[in-house]
C-alpha cells in the first residue's frame, strides 16, 4: 500500500452494558475514494463511525487517520482535524436560519460582542457556490425541504473544514431526484480531493456512487471489496447472511386450511400514509391476509414496515384507503376498538411501546385487556393471579416471579411476556412486528412454534422481520417492502434469500401482487 | 396453548421484589431530606447562639410532646395530606398540579356557602357530605380547567394552574370583600349547619388546638386514593399513562380521558382540604386560609414519593416543621422554618434522580 | 386623570416587572422554566436593603442585591442543570426559600418580622417623579439590551440554539450546560435588580413584598411569546392596567380584583392558542440529556 489510508480502524470493540455493538470491526478507507458502508441496522455501522467521530471512545482497538493515532479522542479534536459527520437526524435548529445554523459555535465578530451577520451571510454564500450546494442563507430551516435541509447539513461540516466526511443514511429522506443531486455533490466533493464514507444499506445506490465497499455484520466486518469487483446480490448476501441459520432452510407446508373460516383475515385497501415533509412513507398499498396463512413482510428497515404496522394497530393516522378485519371496516377506530374487532399486535419497540417497565409482569400481562381482569371497575387480582400463572408456565418465563418489575427481566423473557399476551387472548389477526429481536435461540423457536400454532388454529398473521430467514420459514407468501410500496408478493416456495434480496435492495422492481 | 418442552421448568410465584429494592428508591430521599434539613437547622440554630441539640428537644416537646401540640400538628397535617393528596395523584398521571391553593380556597369557599345555605337542624352527617361535595366540585372546577386546556389545546398545565391561583383566588376575595363579608373582617359569616366536632370536643386534652374530625375525613381520601390507583382499572389506567404514555396508547387507554380525569379529581382532592379550615376550626370562610398550604403539597407530595401513605407521613413531617417553629420561637425565630422548608424540597428534588442514577448503575454493574 | 402623571406611574409600576421579564427570556430561551423570578426578586430587594442599611450607599445596596440574586439562582442553576432535578419542583422550592431566608435574616438583622427600618434610596425629588432614579432608566433599557444581547451576539444565537436543538448545540461544540448556567445567572441578576427598585423605591423591605410581581413578570414572558421587546410592551400593558386600576380607584368602574387577574388570564389566553399560539422554546423543561 504506497499511500497513508486516510482512516484505519482496527480490532474495533465497544460494547454497551451486554450489548456488543462492535466485535473486533475494522475499516480502511483510502484519500480521495467514496467508500460505502454497508449493513443492516443494528450490524454496528454507526456506532463504529461515531468513535471516528469522537462522539465515542472504543473499548479496544485501535483508529488512525492519515497515519496518525487518533484512537479515544473527542469532537471538538475530530472537528479540528477534519472529520465531518452529516447525522442521520439533522442536528439542525429549526427556528435558525442557515446561517445561524453553519457559523453556531464558531461565530464571526465584529468589535468582539456584536454577531457578524453579514460576513457569516457572505461566508455561507461563498461555499455554498464554491461546493455547488446552493441554498440561501437566511432561510429558516423549518422552510426547507429534506434535500435542502441535508445541504445545509453538509455544509456545516465543510464549513469547519471537513476533508473526511461521514455521511449517515443519507438517502434514507430523500426523493429519486434529490439523490441524484446529492452524488454530484459528492462526485464534485470527491473530485476536489475529500474522503467520504457512505453508510447505507440501499445497495442499489451504493453501486452507483461508491469506488470501494465494507460490508459489517453484527458487529463485525465481513468483507471488503472494490464496487467493480462485486455483484449487488453477492453484497446482499454478505449482508443479510446468518452465521447461525435458524430454521435450516426447513420449509414449513402450507397448511391448506384458508378460506373455509367464518373469518375473513385482515384486508388493506390503498392505504396511504404521510410522514413527515410531505413524502408518502406508505404508498397506496393493498393486501390482504387469509385466516390461518402468515403473510411475512422482508425489507430493510426503513421502507414502510414500522409505519405499515402502526397504521394498521390504530397507533398512526392515515392519509387515504381502508383497513378491515373480518370484513369489518376498522380504519377509522381507536385501538381499543381494534382490539375489540380481534386484533392482536407484538410491537417492535419492546421497551417504550409493548411494556411498562414500571410495572409488575402480571400488570404487563393484561395490558390492553385489563377490562376483562376487573368488575364494576374493581380489579380481580386473583384473575390477574391465575392469568400470569397461566402465562409464566406456558411460556417458560424467567423469572417464574409474576410480582418483579418488568424492568428487571432480560429482553427474551420481556419479549415471552408480551408474545404471552398478544396470542393469550382471543384475535383473529396478529400483527408481529420483529418478534425475535433480541430474544435468546431457545425462545426464539419457542415464539415461532406459537406463531405456527396460531396459523393452524385459522389466525391471520402479519409479520414484518428484519430477519430473513425467519420469514422465509415461517410465511405462506412474502412480500418485500421498498419504499413504501410492496415491490412484490410471491408465495414462499419461489422465494429465496437471493430473489427476496434484489428487491430489497432495490434492483429489481416487480409489481405487487 | 401448547407447552413447548421448554415449559415445566417455571414454577410461577408471587414475591414481590426484595423489600430492600424497593425500599431503597422509595426511602433513600426522604431520609436525605431528613439529613440535610438537621444540618441546615443546625446552622442557622448556632447562628443565633443556641444550642441544636436543645432546640430539637424543645421542638419535639412543643409537638408531640404535648397533647395541644401535637393537635396543631395533626391540624396542620389534615390540610397538607388533602393537598399533598391532589398534588400526588396528579403526578401519578404524570400531570403538575400547582393549583392546589386555589383549590383549597375554592373548596373552602364552596363548604362555607353551602354551611350558609343548609338550614340550621340539619343532620351533621347529611350536611358534612353535602358540604363535602360542594367543596370537592368546586376544586374539581378549578382543577378542569387546566384540564381542559392541555387536552384540547395541549396548554402545558404547570403555567395554567400557576395562573389560574391568582385569577381564582382575587375571584374568591371579590366576593368576599364585595358582598359576603361580616363587617371589619374578610370572612364570611359563621355557618350554621355542617359544623365538625373539634378533638378537644372529644378529649379535652387537645383543648385549645384545632385539630378536628376533618382529619378522619383526610384518612378516609387517603385510602379512597390508594384504593382507586392500586385496585382498581381506573388506577391501571391513570398510573400507565404515568410510567409510559406511549405503552398506554398501545394498551387502547385513551390518554387524553386520564389527563382529563385526573386534574379533575386532583382539584377535587384539594378543594376537599377546604373543610379542615371551614368546617372543623374557624366555621367560616377567610380570605387568605389557603397560605402557603397548595406550594407546600408539592413538597409533601415529593417526600411521601407520591404514595397516599406516604403523603401522611410526609404531612406530619412538614406539619411537625411548622407548629415546631412556633414552640422553639423563644429560641430561635420561627422563620428558621421556613428555610428549612425551601431546603429540605430542593434537597429531595436532588436526590432524587440522583439516587435513582447511582441505583440503577449499581444494579446493572453487579448484573452484568 | 392627568396623561403626564399616568405615564409616568406606570413606568413607574413596570420597571420591576422589565428586569425580571427580561431575566426570564433569557433563561427560558436557554430551555430553563423559570418560575424564580419572585424568589430572585425578593431576595434583591432584601439584598439591597442590607446593603443599604450598613453602608448608607444605595450603589452598594444594588451591589448586593445582584449579589443576592445570582447567589440564588447559581442553587437553581446547579439543582436543575448538575443534578437534574425537575425545574419546575425547584422553582416552587427557590421561591419558598426565598421567602424564607429574607424572613429569617429580617429577624436575624433587624429583629422584625414584618419590615426593615427606612433606607435611603436613589432620587428623591418630588418634581423628577422618580426619573431622577438612575435604576428606573436602567430598567428602561434592559428590554433592548436584552433583545440585543439575544439577536445579535453569539452568546444569544448560542441560547437560542441550545433552548431548542440542545443536541445540535453539542455537536458542534457549544456546551450546552455553561450557556444554561450563565442564563440562569443572568435571569438571577435582572430579576434581582427588579427586587433591588421595588424595595429601594419604597425605602424598605417587607415581608414578601414583591407579591406575585415575578409571576406577573413570567406571564409577560409568555404573553410576549419569549421575545424580549415583546415581553417589555406586555410588561407595560400590565402595568397600565395597575395604573388604571389605581387611578380609578374609588369610582367602581371595574373592581381591582378583576384588573388583577388581567395578566393572567391574557396569558393563559396565550397559552391555549386562542388568539395565536404561544409556542414555548422546544426544550424547556427538559434538562435531561
Amino acid at each position: 500500500m504506497s499511500e497513508t489510508p486516510a482512516i484505519r480502524m482496527e480490532g474495533i470493540e465497544k460494547s454497551f452494558g451486554a450489548v456488543r455493538a462492535n466485535r473486533g470491526a475494522s475499516l480502511e478507507v483510502m484519500p480521495g475514494e467514496i467508500h460505502a458502508l454497508v449493513g443492516e441496522n443494528g450490524a454496528g455501522k454507526s456506532t463504529l463511525m461515531r468513535m471516528l467521530g469522537g462522539l465515542m471512545k472504543p473499548d479496544a482497538g485501535r483508529v488512525e487517520v492519515f497515519g496518525r493515532d487518533v484512537t479515544g479522542w473527542s469532537t471538538g479534536e475530530a472537528i479540528s482535524a477534519g472529520i465531518g459527520i452529516v447525522h442521520q437526524h439533522f442536528m439542525l435548529v429549526p427556528t435558525l436560519s442557515v446561517a445561524e445554523n453553519l457559523v453556531l459555535g464558531c461565530e464571526p465578530k465584529t468589535r468582539g460582542v456584536v454577531l457578524d451577520y453579514k460576513r457569516a451571510s457572505d461566508d455561507v454564500r461563498k461555499l455554498s457556490t464554491e461546493t455547488g450546494l446552493v441554498i440561501a442563507p437566511e432561510r429558516l430551516i423549518s422552510d426547507l425541504s429534506v434535500g435542502e435541509a441535508q445541504r445545509v447539513e453538509i455544509l456545516k461540516v465543510l464549513f469547519r473544514g471537513a476533508r473526511i466526511l461521514v455521511l449517515d443514511e443519507p438517502t434514507a429522506v430523500l426523493s429519486p431526484p434529490e439523490v441524484r443531486e446529492l452524488w454530484a455533490v459528492l462526485r464534485r466533493l470527491r473530485d476536489k480531493g475529500d474522503t467520504i464514507v457512505l453508510i447505507t444499506h440501499r445497495l442499489d445506490e451504493v453501486v452507483e456512487i461508491s469506488s470501494a465497499i465494507t460490508v459489517m455484520r453484527a458487529g463485525q466486518t465481513v468483507a471488503r471489496v472494490k464496487t467493480s469487483e462485486t455483484t449487488p446480490a453477492e453484497i446482499a448476501r454478505l449482508m443479510v447472511g446468518r452465521e447461525v441459520s435458524l430454521s435450516a432452510g426447513k420449509r414449513v407446508q402450507p397448511s391448506g386450511r384458508t378460506g373455509s373460516q367464518p373469518n375473513q383475515g385482515l384486508e388493506v385497501r390503498n392505504l396511504s400514509v404521510m410522514g413527515s415533509r410531505g413524502i408518502r412513507v406508505i404508498d397506496d398499498v393493498s393486501f390482504s391476509v387469509k385466516p390461518g396463512e402468515i403473510l411475512g413482510i422482508a425489507g430493510v428497515e426503513g421502507n414502510g414496515q414500522t409505519e405499515l404496522i402502526e397504521a394498521l394497530a390504530g397507533l398512526r393516522s392515515t392519509s387515504a384507503g381502508e383497513i378491515l378485519i373480518d370484513g369489518n371496516d376498522i380504519t377509522r377506530r381507536s385501538v381499543a376498538k381494534r382490539h375489540d374487532a380481534g386484533l392482536s399486535h407484538i410491537p417492535e419497540d419492546r421497551l417504550r411501546r409493548a411494556l411498562i417497565l414500571e410495572y409488575t409482569v402480571a400488570n404487563n400481562l393484561i395490558l390492553g385487556v385489563q377490562k376483562y381482569f376487573s368488575r364494576n371497575g374493581v380489579m380481580d387480582r386473583d384473575r390477574v393471579k391465575e392469568n400470569a400463572a397461566r402465562a409464566i408456565t406456558s411460556f417458560d418465563i424467567r423469572p417464574p416471579n409474576a410480582l418483579l418489575a418488568a424492568r428487571a427481566l432480560s429482553g427474551g423473557n420481556q419479549q415471552k411476556v408480551v408474545v404471552a399476551r398478544e396470542m393469550g387472548r382471543g384475535f383473529s389477526v396478529l400483527l408481529a412486528s420483529q418478534p425475535t429481536r433480541g430474544v435468546d435461540v431457545g425462545a426464539i423457536e419457542f415464539i415461532h412454534q406459537q406463531l405456527l400454532n396460531a396459523r393452524a388454529q385459522g389466525k391471520a398473521i402479519l409479520l414484518v422481520s428484519a430477519e430473513l430467514n425467519e420469514v422465509l420459514a415461517l410465511s405462506d407468501r412474502i412480500a418485500v417492502m421498498y419504499r413504501g410500496k410492496f415491490a412484490t408478493v410471491l408465495p414462499s416456495a419461489e422465494a429465496s434469500e437471493d430473489v427476496l434480496g434484489e428487491y430489497m435492495i432495490g434492483t429489481k422492481k416487480g409489481s405487487a401482487a | 396453548m401448547s407447552a413447548s418442552s421448554l415449559a415445566g421448568e417455571a414454577k410461577p410465584t408471587f414475591a414481590a421484589a426484595p423489600w430492600r429494592e424497593r425500599a431503597e428508591e422509595a426511602l433513600i430521599p426522604p431520609l436525605v431530606a431528613l439529613l440535610v434539613a438537621l444540618i441546615c437547622g443546625d446552622l442557622l440554630i448556632l447562628s443565633y447562639g443556641q444550642s441544636p441539640a436543645a432546640v430539637y428537644r424543645m421542638l419535639l416537646e412543643g409537638t408531640w410532646g404535648n397533647a395541644y401540640g401535637f393537635g396543631q400538628v395533626l391540624y396542620k397535617a389534615t390540610t397538607l395530606a388533602f393537598t399533598g393528596l391532589a398534588v400526588s395523584f396528579g403526578l401519578r398521571a404524570g400531570l403538575f398540579n400547582i393549583g392546589g391553593e386555589s383549590q383549597l380556597a375554592a373548596g373552602g369557599f364552596a363548604a362555607a356557602l353551602m354551611g350558609l345555605v343548609l338550614p340550621v337542624g340539619t343532620p351533621l352527617v347529611l350536611a358534612l357530605l353535602i358540604c363535602m361535595v360542594a367543596a370537592g366540585a368546586a376544586g374539581g372546577v378549578v382543577g378542569a380547567v387546566p384540564a381542559y386546556l392541555k387536552t384540547r389545546f395541549g396548554a402545558h398545565e404547570v403555567i395554567v394552574t400557576i395562573m389560574l391561583n391568582f385569577i381564582v383566588l382575587a375571584l374568591l376575595n371579590w366576593f368576599i370583600a364585595g358582598h359576603l363579608h361580616v363587617p371589619e373582617t374578610l370572612h364570611t359569616p359563621e355557618i350554621h349547619a355542617g359544623v365538625l366536632p373539634r378533638l378537644a370536643d372529644i378529649d379535652s386534652r387537645f383543648h385549645g388546638s384545632a385539630a378536628n374530625l376533618a382529619l378522619i375525613v383526610a384518612v378516609l381520601v387517603a385510602t379512597a386514593v390508594w384504593f382507586y390507583l392500586f385496585r382498581t382499572r381506573g388506577g391501571y389506567d391513570l398510573r400507565a399513562v404515568g410510567l409510559q404514555p406511549q405503552a398506554a396508547e398501545y394498551g387502547g387507554i385513551s390518554v387524553n380521558r386520564v389527563w382529563m380525569r385526573a386534574l379533575t379529581f386532583s382539584g377535587a382532592i384539594a378543594g376537599m382540604g377546604g373543610i379542615n379550615y371551614v368546617l372543623g376550626y374557624k366555621h367560616y370562610y377567610e380570605d387568605g386560609f389557603a397560605s402557603g398550604a397548595g406550594f407546600l403539597g408539592i413538597a409533601v407530595a415529593l417526600v411521601g414519593r407520591n404514595h397516599p401513605f406516604g403523603v401522611i407521613i410526609a404531612a406530619f413531617f412538614f406539619a411537625t416543621l411548622s407548629q415546631g417553629g412556633l414552640a422553639i420561637h423563644a429560641f430561635v425565630p420561627k422563620q428558621m422554618m421556613d428555610v428549612l422548608q425551601g431546603v429540605v424540597i430542593i434537597a429531595v428534588a436532588t436526590a432524587v434522580p440522583e439516587v435513582r442514577r447511582i441505583l440503577r448503575s449499581a444494579r446493572r454493574r453487579s448484573d452484568a | 386623570m392627568n396623561p403626564i402623571s399616568f405615564l409616568t406611574q406606570m413606568i413607574r409600576i413596570a420597571i420591576p416587572y422589565l428586569f425580571a421579564a427580561s431575566g426570564g427570556v433569557v433563561a427560558e430561551r436557554a430551555g430553563i422554566v423559570s418560575l424564580t423570578l419572585e424568589g430572585f426578586m425578593l431576595t434583591g430587594a432584601f439584598a439591597a436593603v442590607l446593603g443599604t442599611n450598613y453602608t448608607g450607599s444605595p450603589w452598594v445596596g444594588v451591589l448586593c442585591g445582584v449579589l443576592g440574586g445570582l447567589i440564588f439562582s447559581m442553587i437553581h442553576a446547579v439543582a436543575t442543570i448538575r443534578y437534574r432535578a425537575d425545574q419546575v419542583v425547584v422553582g416552587v422550592a427557590i421561591n419558598l426559600l426565598a421567602i424564607g431566608v429574607t424572613r429569617f435574616f429580617l429577624k436575624l438583622f433587624f429583629a422584625s418580622s414584618s419590615n426593615s427600618p427606612r433606607v435611603t434610596g436613589f432620587g428623591g425629588n418630588i418634581n423628577a417623579a422618580g426619573f431622577d432614579n438612575p435604576l428606573l432608566w436602567l430598567g428602561l433599557l434592559v428590554a433592548p439590551v436584552m433583545a440585543f444581547v439575544i439577536y445579535k451576539t453569539p452568546f444569544g444565537l448560542r441560547v437560542r440554539a441550545v433552548g431548542e436543538h440542545p443536541d445540535a448545540a453539542e455537536s458542534v461544540g457549544v456546551s450546552v450546560k455553561r450557556v444554561r448556567y450563565a442564563a440562569v445567572a443572568l435571569s438571577g441578576m435582572l430579576a434581582a435588580l427588579g427586587g433591588v427598585y421595588l424595595a429601594l423605591d419604597q425605602h424598605q423591605f417587607t415581608d414578601q413584598m414583591t407579591a406575585g410581581r415575578g409571576f406577573i413578570a413570567i406571564s409577560a414572558v409568555i404573553f410576549g411569546r419569549w421575545d424580549p421587546l415583546r415581553a417589555a410592551a406586555a410588561c407595560l400593558l400590565f402595568a397600565a392596567a395597575e395604573t388604571l386600576q389605581i387611578q380609578l380607584q374609588g369610582s367602581h368602574a371595574i373592581p381591582s380584583q378583576f384588573i388583577e387577574m388581567i395578566p393572567y388570564a391574557l396569558t393563559i389566553i396565550a397559552l391555549a392558542g386562542v388568539v395565536g399560539r404561544a409556542v414555548p422554546p422546544a426544550a424547556l423543561g427538559k434538562a435531561e440529556d
